[in-house]
């Protein structure tokens, strides 16, 4: 194992101190001279076409300086999968028609919040309501009013994957169960409000200060709905409270910011509260999953066929994606000889569902975990032989699909089970105690290019200074996860410098190079990593060429960048200090300034990431007997991340994820009635807070990712998988009851408790 | 009609015209631009906008400016002055990981002032419970609790060599 300086090190984050004295900026506490508060107005119904809006009383309102609506705006349409024109079923603001209870309808800029707030009031908007679909079910029914004109029967995408001979598996196999499970949506519930700043510079070109985890996204798609060129359009990202998904599209706020900048000629921002948030944000894809199974006596697998719908809501957003990933993550974990998917993507009169963290991966393994310990159950072989039976290992492909370059997913079951005593506390619990496990499998990024980029996944431009510094510029967005620290590591790692030699500029689509996907599918410290080693490798190319002909050195010679010297290897005298190596690139070519640039696009690496990380958790539960509550006593979890980076920001991925499963499995839910969100504040909207954190114990298992900056894979976003089913495991060891319909509350707990009993 | 407040903020005295149903939140990051105070829900589920009122934590987007009408107000930016050494609860907060999008961070660390004043030595379970009216959505909260079990330490310490806390 290569020992690294800095790599590896619990390095405090180099936001840290800006964040804990309440000094770094985030969008919403900016402010601009004469800037104009924005607010919209939202549909009220779930399903009606607009029939006329009269906004005169609104304009007339002292305060009010603009108020807009669909017909005012360019009329383009807009949404991520740009590559697929027709995908794109979004308007800023509703044009003929609403889809659901927050629709954006019509914006209004005024002086302050409390005129904004006025005006939405005095806007008269006549409905023609229509039937609306607020299930699946509903939504593929035979002759179901239609939600978009281009897409008759709702389904908006299907993706399907096979291979093998799915039927000759089932036939071969001994034992076969199909199960149905439902899955829940729940919220991102990132602390920070979105919020958007927009200001129209002299020459009339567009500055959006927004809350996004895409910035370059956000640019291009602007650029398109405004109808201006995209490099008429700059986006910066200031400090981010948080993303996990929910961030990382264009979004209506960020739309009417500009639109209203522009035709005011002041800067505008939108700040959405949190009713807004809950009522109208992004959140993760309830689905209904079909799932059957085949196994041989032994255990060991032999089919699988996945049927999952996913109610997408009123829009497609990153509906695509996860469907597409539902049926890889079903095919990931185990190795299935014989594998079916089909996925279908829903339109229903709902807010529309997006990425969340996890990206499909949270409700397709919820079923393939929880099916295979019910088939470990009734096969009678315990859960943790049964997965290392199946388990995938490096090398095994999913074909046409993925081949997986590193994989210690083995060594996490072992490393749980014994880091649980699970044999032991199997044998030795008391009633209304269980134990179960829960595995994952996660993308390093994805490599499908929806998004029809013309521009390298991700770029690194390195700026060298003599004085012994360097400037390192990314697009790369970090919207809380620490990416902007990550990477840092990696480039002093990889210079021989220390973390306070290098200044970062990220996030700012004007000044840093083109270009960067954004911060979702677990993709920053792999691309934005590798693009950083390969800009590097060009800048250490010139420093040794310098040092090599100041000293003239034998061509044999290896030569390093280490502890701030640029030298023969191991031979300190026989070099300079970086900055003087600097200097002398800088001078052998007449002053010009040392700059390099980096990219990684991921070639040759099938249809899904380049690679993949896994791992195994183990949650301990204990049930009151008499009201069904299930609390979390302690986890353990194994996972395999490649090179740990910097360990306390990989536990902080994990015991963020812990809660945000314990959450997902246990209290959080959007009640729903005739697509009116009831829950739209924290009491309602129930997210596990420190009391009810059970402890956590955690191994990174040692491995190495080929095609990994230093190693390095997904850290951040696989470990939110296994906690639901590793507890719903635990409850059933604890009460015989299954879960197969998310979230497990305590009135299912006692039901399922009775129908045993009967 | 405004009224006319006197607040005394992190030490600095200020006299301001405010409308009636402003919020402290509203007035400490509009009006006296101190947006080291976040708000994450406006209706005191989440703690994000916690400060201190005459050394009580409050909720300042529910709590109206006229209300603290002469009171002494604490936000995170008076824990240790612009530039200066940082209060060992910063300190702790960094170094334990506890901080990542930092949105919660400012709140986090008024309540554990709090805490801390009161109690200099509290179990995990007396930090976990003064800190369950606070919403994280990133670190899970294990390396926050942490952090203020390590800051008490700090603190005793810094009190030993008479630093006041």
């Amino acid at each position: 194992m290569q020992t690294y300086a800095i790599v590896g090190k619990n390095v405090p984050r180099n936001d840290a101190e800006a964040k804990a004295r309440g000094a770094a900026l985030y969008t919403d506490d900016l402010k601009l001279p004469g800037m104009l508060v924005g607010r919209i107005l939202r549909s009220p119904v779930a399903h009606a076409r607009i029939k006329h809006i009269d906004v005169s009383k609104a304009l007339a309102l002292p305060g009010v300086k603009c108020v807009i609506t669909g017909e005012d705006t360019p009329k383009v349409k807009y949404g991520n999968w740009r590559l697929f024109p027709d995908t794109q079923d979004e308007y800023p603001l509703a044009v003929d028609k609403v889809r659901f209870i927050g629709d954006e309808v019509a914006a209004v800029a005024a002086l302050d919040a409390d005129a904004a707030a006025e005006a939405l009031d005095l806007i008269e908007v006549e409905y023609e309501e229509l039937p609306g679909l607020f299930d699946t079910g509903a939504a593929t029914q035979e002759g179901a009013p239609v939600i978009h004109e281009y897409c008759p029967n709702n389904i908006s995408v299907n993706r399907k994957i096979q291979y093998g001979d799915i039927d000759k598996g089932f036939s071969e196999s001994d034992y076969i169960r199909e199960d149905t499970f439902h899955v829940h949506a729940v919220s991102h519930a990132y602390l920070e409000p979105c919020s958007s700043l927009a200001q129209v510079d002299l020459d009339g070109r567009i500055t959006l200060w927004t809350s996004t985890q895409t910035p370059y996204i956000v640019q291009c798609l602007l650029a398109s709905t405004l109808g201006m060129r995209e490099n008429d359009v700059r986006v910066i990202k200031p400090f981010v409270g948080g993303g996990f998904g929910g961030k990382m599209e264009l979004r209506p706020f960020e739309f009417c910011a500009a639109f209203l900048a522009k035709k005011t000629g002041r800067p505008v921002k939108f700040t959405l509260n949190r009713e807004e948030e809950f009522l109208t944000g992004r959140r993760r894809h309830a689905m209904t999953l079909h799932s059957k199974v085949g196994f041989k006596k032994d255990g060991t697998l032999m089919a699988k066929d996945l049927k999952i719908r996913l109610d997408g809501g009123a829009y497609n957003a990153m509906g695509p994606t996860a469907t597409f990933l539902c049926g890889n993550f079903g095919a990931m974990l185990y190795r299935y000889p014989n594998y079916r998917f089909l996925g279908e993507h829903v339109y229903t009169n709902k807010p529309p569902a997006s990425a969340m963290r996890g990206f499909g991966a949270p409700q397709s393994l919820y079923a393939t975990e929880v099916q295979m310990n019910m088939a470990a159950e009734e096969l009678g072989i315990d859960p943790v032989e049964i997965r290392l039976k199946n388990a995938q290992v490096t090398g095994d492909k999913i074909p046409d699909v993925a081949t997986i370059s590193s994989c210690a997913f083995k060594e996490s079951i072992q490393k749980v089970a014994e880091m649980s005593d699970w044999k032991n506390k199997r044998k030795n619990l008391k009633p209304g105690q269980g134990i179960g496990i829960g595995c994952y499998s996660f993308i390093s990024g994805g490599v499908f290019n929806w998004f029809n980029t013309q521009f390298p996944f991700s770029a690194a431009e390195i700026r060298a200074y003599a004085d012994g510094t360097v400037h390192y510029l990314t697009m790369a967005s970090d919207i809380g996860q620490g990416s902007d620290t990550v990477l840092k590591q990696i480039l002093a790692e990889e210079l021989g410098l220390r973390m306070e030699d290098i200044r970062i500029t990220s996030a700012d689509t004007a000044m840093t190079p083109q270009a960067d996907l954004g911060s979702w599918g677990s993709r920053v410290t792999l691309m934005a990593g590798n693009a950083i080693l390969d800009a590097a490798k060009k800048l250490k190319a010139q420093l040794f060429g310098a040092v090599s002909a100041r000293f003239n050195l034998n061509v044999i010679y290896e030569l390093e960048c280490k502890d701030g010297r640029v030298q023969a290897k191991g031979r300190p005298e026989k070099g300079v200090s970086f900055g003087e190596a600097v200097a002398m690139v800088q001078k052998a070519n007449r002053g010009e300034q040392v700059v390099v640039r980096g990219a990684y696009t991921p070639r040759d690496k099938g249809l899904v990431t380049p690679a993949f990380s896994f791992g195994a958790q183990v949650a301990e539960v204990e049930v009151d007997q008499e009201t069904g509550v299930a609390s979390v006593k302690q986890m353990w979890t194994a996972h395999d991340c490649g090179t740990v980076i910097n360990p306390k920001s990989v536990e902080g991925q994990l015991n963020g994820s812990i809660q945000m499963g314990l959450g997902y499995a246990l209290s959080e839910q959007f009640v729903m009635k005739d697509g009116q969100t009831l829950t739209t504040n924290f009491l309602d909207y129930k997210m596990p807070s420190a009391l009810d954190m059970p402890p956590s114990k955690v191994v990174h298992i040692d491995s190495y990712e080929p095609e990994g900056p230093m190693g390095a894979k997904e850290a951040g976003e696989g470990l939110v998988s296994p906690t639901a089913p590793a507890i719903a495991h635990a409850v059933h060891d604890a009460t015989g009851y299954w879960c197969k319909d998310l979230p497990i509350t305590p009135e299912k707990i006692l039901d399922g408790m009775k129908q045993n009993k009967k | 009609m405004k009224h006319q407040i006197r607040l005394n903020v992190n030490g600095d005295d200020y006299e301001l015209l405010v409308d009636p149903w402003r919020t402290l939140n509203e007035v400490l990051r509009e009006d006296l631009n101190l947006t080291g105070t976040k708000l994450g829900c406006g209706v005191g589920d989440c703690g994000a906008c916690t400060v201190l009122v005459d050394g009580k934590s409050v909720s300042s987007c529910i709590t109206l400016a006229v209300a603290v009408d002469g009171k002494k107000i604490e936000t995170v930016e008076g824990l240790a002055a612009s530039g200066e050494k940082l209060h060992p609860i910063q300190e702790s907060f960094i170094e334990k990981g506890a901080i990542q999008c930092g949105f919660c961070t400012a709140g986090m660390e008024m309540s554990a002032l709090y805490l801390l004043r009161k109690n200099p030595s509290p179990t995990e379970e007396e930090i976990r419970e003064g800190l369950s009216g606070h919403l994280c959505r990133c670190t899970g909260y294990n390396q926050i609790v942490e952090a203020i079990a390590d800051a008490a330490d700090r603190m005793k310490t810094d009190r030993g060599k008479g630093v006041k806390p």
